[in-house]
């Protein structure tokens, strides 16, 4: 039995080439029990590899792996039945049907799945009888969750799984995620939406170029990555004085208009300063540093 | 145990959902038999040496039993499991945790099951039509139909594990299944090819099955030697099936 308190997902200096393609250099993270790990970098930073040799279908070429105490490269048989996993590429024979896909997937599983509820968790009770080969895009994912899902797993590695689904179906998604979390168990979700690493996240792992970038809770990239806020606005200082602000990193200006960056206590001391000298601009505009703004820093510097 | 009969009972119903199934496991067999019967009709011929002794539709009924058994494992089957791994489905499959040994388990029972119906479909054609002798020892083409199939299944499961696209098994399936169709004992009788023919049709391994079928249906009887020929390219099929899935 594992030792309580072991990360459910340990990984370190993981490696894997295709040939002469190195797919993933040099990896490194851990996944606690329970928590909702985001994985986010461009195309083919290694984050598919990264996850597929987790679930023992891919043969690392180095580094140290486990995955629920359990070895990916030597115990694939044990991991399986404790995992869930939605791969991104790789299909159904078409002339499955859904129910039928339901129940091969669930006869892994120990009790006895409710095929009929977790489709209609995911819209497809009227697709029951359909072939996988008819299904629209959107249908065959939310197939593919379902199947992730079916025995409920401890883990779950989930690779882009709202790619391609409807503004409705990614908002189940999402809820179906919370409801993952409030049943205690850990996913892993590969993305590139990040409003829904933002959301669904406990923390996240940036890699670009198959190495991690950055890793962190989804405010802790911002404040570090972002780049600080920036308060704009028009009025009548010394531009000495504002750069003396404590927090401020720099000043700029056009003629009255200012652009001020720093942090969040360079934006109190700012205004601290604007109402102790009885100006309120009134075009005051504060831009917070989002997500995006700390992915674009992280992945988009140097890139070829 | 469950995830065995699982992916058997799917596998069944995707492969005869396949329509290339019905043509060339079920429908080719019996209405070869049926034409070649008709044409050939069941008087031993004066020799007596082009039909091994016996009638055109005695000679053949038992060869189209083992030609169903030829388009299973050399079309269906291969096309069927290169496109599994031409899509993802093994991998799929795999990291669901379902033995990829269950699917293709799976495949192989079906495959054989599928053969053996296309052979009874040939017996049941032409015995009313064609009037072919009826079989002289039952059992003897009973037992060795199931080996012959269970022989030309994994040799589909090899070409399905070493053929990269479902495209590519169709296409170079039909193409060997249409030499072996000719050379192997289902086409022309073995004593009317010429020397150079007859010889690559003793290396297919229709050839076997074909005589070892005659021999138990019209012929001295039971042809160990044979039946263990098709063991042997059963277990080798077996071996490059089991050597190519492991290294992907
Ligand atoms: N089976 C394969 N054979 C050869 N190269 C591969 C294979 N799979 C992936 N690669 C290469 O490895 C690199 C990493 O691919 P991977 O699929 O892990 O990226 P990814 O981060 O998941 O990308 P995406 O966001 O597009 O899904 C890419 O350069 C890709 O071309
Ligand atoms: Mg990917």
């Amino acid at each position: 039995m594992r030792a309580a308190g072991t990360p459910d997902v340990v990984v370190h200096g993981l490696r894997k080439s295709y040939g002469t393609v190195r797919a993933v250099a040099d990896v490194s993270f851990e996944v606690e029990r329970g928590e909702v790990l985001g994985i986010l970098g461009p195309n083919g930073s290694g984050k598919t590899t990264t996850v597929e040799c987790l679930q023992g279908l891919r043969r690392p070429d180095g580094g140290d792996l486990t995955v629920l105490g359990l070895d990916p490269r030597t115990q694939v048989r044990q991991l399986r039945r404790l995992i869930g996993s939605q791969l991104q590429d790789s299909a159904l024979p078409d002339r499955l049907r859904v129910v039928e896909a339901v129940r091969l997937f669930a006869s892994v599983g120990e009790g006895r799945a409710d095929v009929d509820a977790l489709l209609a968790d995911w819209g497809l009770a009227a697709k029951r009888s359909a072939a996988f080969g008819t299904l629209s895009g959107g249908q065959r994912q939310r197939l593919f969750i379902a199947l992730a899902l079916v025995n409920r797993p401890r883990l779950v590695f989930l690779d882009e799984m709202t790619t391609g689904l409807d503004p409705e179906a990614r908002r189940e998604a999402w809820r179906l995620i919370a409801r993952l979390r409030e049943l205690g168990t850990t996913v892993v979700l590969v993305t590139h939406f990040l409003d829904e690493a933002e959301r669904l996240c406990d923390r996240l792992v940036v890699v670009r170029d198959g190495a991690v970038v950055a890793a962190g809770t989804p405010a802790e990239l911002v404040a570090a990555h972002g780049g600080g806020v920036t308060a704009t606005f028009t009025a009548d200082l010394d531009d000495a004085e504002l750069g003396a602000l404590p927090g401020v990193t720099s000043v700029g200006r056009r003629g009255r208009a200012y652009e001020v960056r720093g942090d969040a206590a360079a934006l109190l001391h700012l205004g601290h300063l604007l109402v102790g000298r009885g100006t309120v601009p009134t075009d005051l505009r504060v831009h917070q540093p989002t997500l995006e703004d700390a992915y674009l820093a992280l992945v988009g510097a140097e890139r070829r | 145990m469950r995830p065995w009969g699982e992916s058997a009972r799917t596998e069944l119903w995707l492969l005869v959902r396949e329509p290339t199934t019905v043509v060339f496991a079920l429908a080719l067999p019996a209405v070869f038999v049926l034409v070649l019967g008709s044409v050939f009709g069941d008087t031993p011929d004066q020799g007596g040496d082009v039909f091994r002794g016996v009638g055109g539709a005695t000679y053949y009924t038992p060869a189209y039993i083992a030609l169903a058994a030829a388009s299973v494992g050399l079309i269906i089957l291969p096309t069927h499991l290169a496109g599994y791994r031409e899509r993802g489905v093994l991998r799929r499959v795999r990291g669901a945790g379902i033995p990829v040994g269950a699917v293709l388990f799976g495949q192989v029972t079906v495959a054989t099951v599928l053969s053996l119906l296309g052979g009874a479909l040939v017996v049941a054609t032409a015995i009313p039509t064609i009037g072919p002798d009826t079989a002289d020892d039952v059992l003897g083409v009973v037992v060795t139909a199931v080996v012959g199939a269970l022989a030309f299944a994994l040799v589909g499961l090899a070409l399905g594990a070493a053929l990269p696209t479902a495209r590519a098994a169709q296409g170079a399936g039909i193409l060997v299944w249409f030499v072996v169709f000719m050379v192997g004992g289902a086409g022309p009788p073995e004593a009317v090819l010429p020397d150079a023919m007859a010889t690559v049709g003793d290396w297919t391994p229709l050839r076997p099955l074909v005589t070892a079928l005659q021999d138990v249906w019209f012929g001295p009887g039971w042809n160990l030697r044979l039946l263990g020929v098709l063991g042997a390219v059963g277990l080798a099929g077996a071996a490059v099936a089991g050597w190519r899935l492991s290294r992907d």
